[in-house]
């Protein structure tokens, strides 16, 4: 399968001025990862922890200061780059209000091929394809604050998608929302990982939701310090309790009694699962 | 929660709602400016029993089109008053104090207030019959032989696409806003104005906060979107001028004809 993005030593640094005062943070420091097309990768890491830094990386809206991360063979760094890589990896953010530019949800999926100067005819056709992907089609006429959260983030994804990229970068794209916008939400994503084979990278701080993904990634202070299956990262309960994350619980469950001797597999990560073991 | 409405378009299917908005937008400020030129009682007739025509033709009940009276009543009655005291004249109708009332005050004041009600009906049935995003976008293609001398057409309707959508998250903010300090003991409701305005700084620091917060965001979130003002840009619905438009302006044109005929010549 072919890479579609790739890291190389990358690092980025903040500089924000306050009062004669210069202060620099290390938010990425020496990132080699690389995810291939298809992947459905989860980030997580406590706040702070770089996660939304390197998201913004992906899609060229941060440049690396030391390092080279490239999109699909594209250097970021390449300014001429930088609306092909935008159109390659679609982005949704955490407020489901700041990122719809529209009053109708139709125009709103219509706003990203628009600025790519898509043709009339077809920006129709990706409007109607787009809302029909993430279940919307009903709701083409109508003004996003008429919306729920999760349906206000499934248009976000829509405007996205519209745009035909091969990948989606969501920055806790559930963090506002309520567990039924939430599951809504994973959903459509999962389907269009599944059905449509494109590149997600999830960033939450649901448990839950990195046990459906491919692959976690954890960071911790800009550095990715653990990448592997979600089974391999949850087995780790007390590492993940030391850089300040959770499991899901029912592993965490698993964990308690399993140090109480019970005899359990350490890398249980759903309740069908460990009703499993009950079972006579 | 109070309910928001942006604009007030009411959603039907009739030839007044399917014309080119731009056709819309440039018949009512022709209409109003035909209003101006108007005195004659006789082009009165033509230029209500047109916009009648039209109010018929749009499918909105007639009591959505009075609604935008409703705030204007005050100013109605203000014009009409002014008239009718500052109107000099002969034929004396009532004298008392400094005030006197003629007839040729009472004539000019039915005018104006004809003309007044007139002019805001017909901006109502456009508002009514177009969504405020078909408006932005007539507006951006009206003015857009600015862009020329360098006027930012594209930047000015965009700007004010962003500030329609936002006008009902930030009304919802407020209400938030407002909620939360009234349960610690804030009161909007009551003291001098001087106490009023006072209360109202708690209110309208995090809101201007939380505005720029949300610009911030906004901006991005358009970067990655691949937005970069209207260089190479494309849109979804293009108007077009269909023959329902031309006919439009055909009949428009007839009406200016008949109104300067009726108001010079009879
Ligand atoms: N605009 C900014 N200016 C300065 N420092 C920032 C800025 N944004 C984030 N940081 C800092 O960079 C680090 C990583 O932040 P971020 O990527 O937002 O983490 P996460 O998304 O994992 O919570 C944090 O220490 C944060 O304080
Ligand atoms: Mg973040």
């Amino acid at each position: 399968m072919e890479i579609i993005f790739n890291t190389e030593s990358l690092s980025f640094e903040y500089i924000s001025h306050d009062e004669k005062k210069e202060q620099k943070t290390l938010a990425l420091n020496d990132i080699n990862v690389s995810i291939t097309q298809g992947e459905f990768v989860s980030i997580l890491g406590h706040n702070g922890s770089g996660k939304s830094t390197l998201a913004r990386h992906l899609n060229a809206l941060l440049l690396p200061t030391a390092g080279t991360l490239w999109v699909k063979g594209m250097d970021t760094k390449n300014a001429q780059n930088t609306w092909q890589i935008r159109q390659t990896s679609g982005m949704v953010f955490q407020n489901p209000d700041n990122q719809l530019v529209a009053t109708i949800v139709e125009e709103d999926v219509a706003f990203g091929p628009e600025n790519l100067g898509v043709p009339s005819a077809e920006i129709r056709q990706r409007v109607d394809w787009a809302l029909s992907s993430v279940g919307m089609s009903k709701y083409a006429d109508v003004g996003p604050h008429q919306l729920s959260g999760g349906q206000k983030q499934r248009i976000a994804i829509a405007g996205v998608l519209a745009m035909r990229p091969d990948c989606i970068i969501l920055d806790e794209p559930t963090a506002m929302l309520d567990p039924r916008g939430r599951k809504e939400v994973m959903q459509t994503v999962l389907e269009l990982n599944r059905n449509q084979g494109i590149t997600v990278i999830l960033i939450t701080h649901f448990m839950e939701e990195a046990v459906l993904t491919d692959r976690v990634i954890v960071m911790d202070a800009g550095l990715v310090v653990m990448d592997d299956t979600p089974r391999n990262i949850f087995k780790e309960v007390d590492r993940m309790k030391k850089l300040g994350l959770d499991v899901p619980a029912v592993t965490a469950l698993a964990h308690q009694l399993r140090n109480n001797n019970i005899e359990l597999p350490d890398d249980i990560l759903t309740i069908e699962e460990f009703i499993t073991y009950f079972k006579p | 929660m109070r309910k928001i409405v942006i604009g007030q378009y009411y959603p039907a299917t009739s030839i007044i709602h399917s014309l080119d908005p731009r056709i819309k937008l440039g018949g009512t400020v022709f209409f109003i400016v035909t209003l101006f030129t108007v005195n004659e009682w006789g082009a009165y007739a033509v230029a209500i029993s047109a916009l009648a025509s039209v109010i018929a033709l749009s499918k909105v009940p007639p009591k959505f089109m009075f609604r935008g009276l409703r705030t204007m009543f005050f100013i109605l009655v203000f014009t009409a008053s002014l008239n009718i005291f500052l109107t000099p004249g002969e034929n004396v109708l009532v004298e008392w104090f400094i005030f006197r009332i003629t007839s040729e005050g009472v004539s000019q004041a039915a005018r104006i207030g004809l003309r007044l009600i007139t002019l805001v009906t017909a901006s109502t049935v456009m508002t009514l019959t177009t969504t405020p995003i078909q408006l932005t976008d007539a507006i951006e293609s009206l003015l857009s032989p600015l862009k020329k001398i360098r006027v930012p057409v594209h930047e000015i309707a965009m700007m004010m696409t962003i500030a329609l959508r936002f006008i009902p998250t930030l009304m919802e903010e407020v209400d938030k806003i407002m909620k939360a300090q009234m349960a610690r003991g804030a009161d909007f409701d009551t003291g001098g104005l001087v106490k009023r305005a006072k209360s109202l700084l708690p209110l309208l620091i995090p809101l201007f906060i939380s505005a720029f917060r949300r610009a911030d965001e906004l901006a991005q979130a358009m970067d990655a979107r691949c937005y970069r003002g209207d260089v190479g840009r494309t849109k979804m619905k293009i108007m077009r001028f269909a023959r329902r438009d031309f006919i439009a302006c055909v009949i428009a044109i007839i009406y200016a004809v008949a109104l300067t005929a009726l108001n010079n010549f009879l």
